[in-house]
């Protein structure tokens, strides 16, 4: 091994052990900002699919983190307490809902493509409110029992508890993002991004790769939503709406966008901004979260993953303690 | 028919009032778009400064409401150019650090007005000598609604000849054309876009300051004018003002008339008309001939 992979091992070890050790050192509200970082990371992830991987810049997905949501907290009531059928049904239900809208979606590219999935978002906010009878309307669905991991297990009620599952999951749906990132066919969706024209000259099918990446974001989104339900146990109107597409949007973008691990970064950045620091500030989160966009944008061009060269320009000092750094 | 007519005759007067505002809104936004290539996710909140100016200024009084006017006019001069100013640094760096940078200037501004002027929704009287009702066709209707009428229109008209008639307006359609080429011909682009800016800012500013009485200031309203003329300008296409107008018109019927004939889809007809739009012909219906 060389001094690169050796570092990034220990990285790996040093974040899965931080990450591991978050129910032993804080309480209970902080364990639950964590677990909502969490859910939140992996609707970033699958924004940062279309947006940063295919080009497709997107509004739409707490729509399908909606559906998600509202599935996995109707099997819990319905039909089955299990973790692993909530989190199944509620992917299918992500991936149906995406392939039956993604035709229209992938009409468009670029701002368009964010209209039409802003539309969509908003259309799916409104029947959320409206179809009282599945979703209980504007008063939200509760009643969701806890999720239980192993058949004949209990419940899980503690905060720890719930944190660690979701931990679980998120980290799965991670390395299924890194797999799919590192397969032709995520290649091909960098391509989508980089030059449509180009690929579709040498003979690719580049609607049905964005379909395929639509689909596969509205899968993930859907799981996230599951989490949502799961570790919440409450699912209203507002859950989907316009703020959370678009916070989770500004995640990616303040992440660094294109970067999975920036990606869940920027959204553990804009929960903790929104939910831990903003309640310490006596409830001005929208003020510190614009001013941690604005920073952002200016100071950070390239988001928190866009190399070290911008991290350098911003703490010079840093950089003459580590002339090496820059011999790669 | 008649008897149909005279049902919705209200609504479809409201119509009217609603788009003719939004008009002032989208204006700016598609013109902005059209030219900078900049997405400016603040521009609700120009709207929301405009109407709380109109709800601190104004007393009932004709003085009272020009005050209003001067004031928003300046707030919306100065918003537009600090907007402009803060964007100026991203050229081409694409949509989504603008997006970023203007809704988190949106979201700083909204704290602000929710500091200054508390966190409830603020009903803003109209001049008394325009707030009573008058009979039209036999329907009592708002007079202010009607005075809104009158002067938005010939703010329309005014916009609509300064940018289709005037050597001005040439120049700025000239930019939304092809930027690189004005600028080849020795214009400096770059004032055109902040006059641009400026000018769309102030319109939605003065929107705001009118439109007080119609729609009221507080919170989220930036945000839902927004998202409305957003869809306005989508409907319309990007850069041209005759699509914004006939946008915003449209907009204005399936908000009133549409919500009156079918109560039960009232919150689908917005953005299922954007969408139907958006898969039918996706520059918009009235989108400018372009190389």
């Amino acid at each position: 091994m060389n001094s690169l992979q050796v570092r990034r091992t220990l990285l790996v070890g040093l974040v899965a052990f931080a990450l591991l050790m978050v129910p032993w050192v804080f309480g209970a509200f902080t364990v639950s900002t964590f677990t909502r970082a969490l859910v939140f990371a992996v609707l970033a992830m699958a924004v940062n699919l279309l947006t940063g991987v295919a080009g497709l810049p997107t509004l739409g997905q707490a729509a399908y983190f909606g559906v998600g949501a509202y599935t996995g907290a109707l099997v819990s009531i319905h039909w089955s307490e299990l973790g692993i059928v909530q989190l199944l049904v509620a992917t299918l239900a992500g991936v149906v809902a995406a392939v039956l809208t993604g035709p229209l979606a992938i009409r468009g590219r670029g701002v368009a493509f964010l209209m039409i999935t802003l539309a969509i978002g908003e259309i799916g906010y409104s029947a959320a409110g409206r179809l009282d009878a599945v979703t209980g309307g504007t008063d939200g669905l509760s009643g969701i029992l806890p999720v239980v991991v192993l058949p004949g297990g209990e419940g899980l009620v503690n905060e720890g508890l719930i944190y660690y599952y979701v931990l679980v999951v998120a980290v799965l749906a991670y390395l299924g993002v890194g797999m799919l990132l590192r397969s032709p066919f995520g290649l091909t969706l960098r391509g989508l991004r980089d030059n449509e024209a180009r690929l579709r000259a040498v003979g690719y099918r580049t609607d049905a790769y964005a379909l395929g990446a639509f689909v596969y974001a509205g899968g993930l989104a859907a799981l996230a939503g599951s989490l949502w339900a799961s570790s919440q146990r409450f699912v209203a109107p507002g859950d989907m709406g316009f703020e959370i597409a678009a916070l989770a949007l500004l995640a990616v973008i303040v992440g660094g966008v294109g970067s999975m691990w920036g990606a869940c970064l920027g959204a553990a950045l804009v929960v903790f901004t929104r939910d831990y620091f903003g309640q310490i500030v006596s409830g001005h989160a929208p003020l510190l979260l614009g001013t941690l966009f604005v920073l952002a944008v200016y100071l950070l061009p390239k988001g928190i993953a866009g190399g070290r060269a911008q991290w350098r320009t911003l703490f010079p000092r840093s950089h003459a303690e580590h002339p090496t750094a820059e011999v790669r | 028919m008649s008897g149909w007519f005279n049902a919705h005759f209200v609504s479809m007067v409201d119509g009217v009032a609603y788009g003719l505002l939004l008009f002032t809104l989208a204006v700016g936004l598609s013109l902005v778009f059209g030219m900078m290539d900049v997405l400016n996710l603040a521009h609700g909140t120009l709207y929301l400064a405009g109407a709380y100016t109109a709800y601190a200024l104004s007393d009932g009084s004709w003085l009272g409401l020009l005050i209003a006017l001067v004031v928003g006019l300046v707030v919306g001069l100065l918003g537009g150019g600090l907007l402009a100013a803060a964007v100026a640094p991203l050229q081409g760096r694409g949509h989504l650090d603008q997006a970023a940078l203007t809704l988190g200037i949106s979201l700083i501004a909204a704290e602000v007005m929710v500091m200054l002027f508390g966190a409830e929704v603020l009903p803003t009287a109209p001049p008394s000598a325009l707030s009573g009702s008058v009979s039209v066709l036999g329907h009592t209707y708002p007079v202010y609604r009607l005075a809104f009428i009158g002067i938005a229109t010939l703010l329309a008209a005014l916009v609509y000849l300064a940018f289709e008639r005037s050597s001005v307006g040439a120049l700025v359609r000239a930019t939304v054309a092809d930027r690189d080429m004005v600028r080849t011909m020795g214009v400096d682009t770059r004032k055109v876009l902040f006059g641009v800016f400026g000018f769309g800012a102030a319109l939605a500013a003065v929107g705001g300051v009118l439109g007080a009485p119609i729609i009221a200031p507080g919170p989220g309203i930036d945000e839902r004018v927004l998202v409305l003329s957003l869809v306005v300008v989508v409907i319309g296409g990007l850069g041209s003002v005759r699509g914004a107008l006939l946008g915003a018109l449209l907009i204005g019927q399936v908000q009133t008339l549409g919500v009156a004939l079918v109560p039960s889809y009232a919150p689908f007809l917005l953005f299922g008309a954007m969408l139907l739009v958006l898969a039918l012909r996706p520059q918009g219906l009235f989108a400018p001939g372009r190389a």
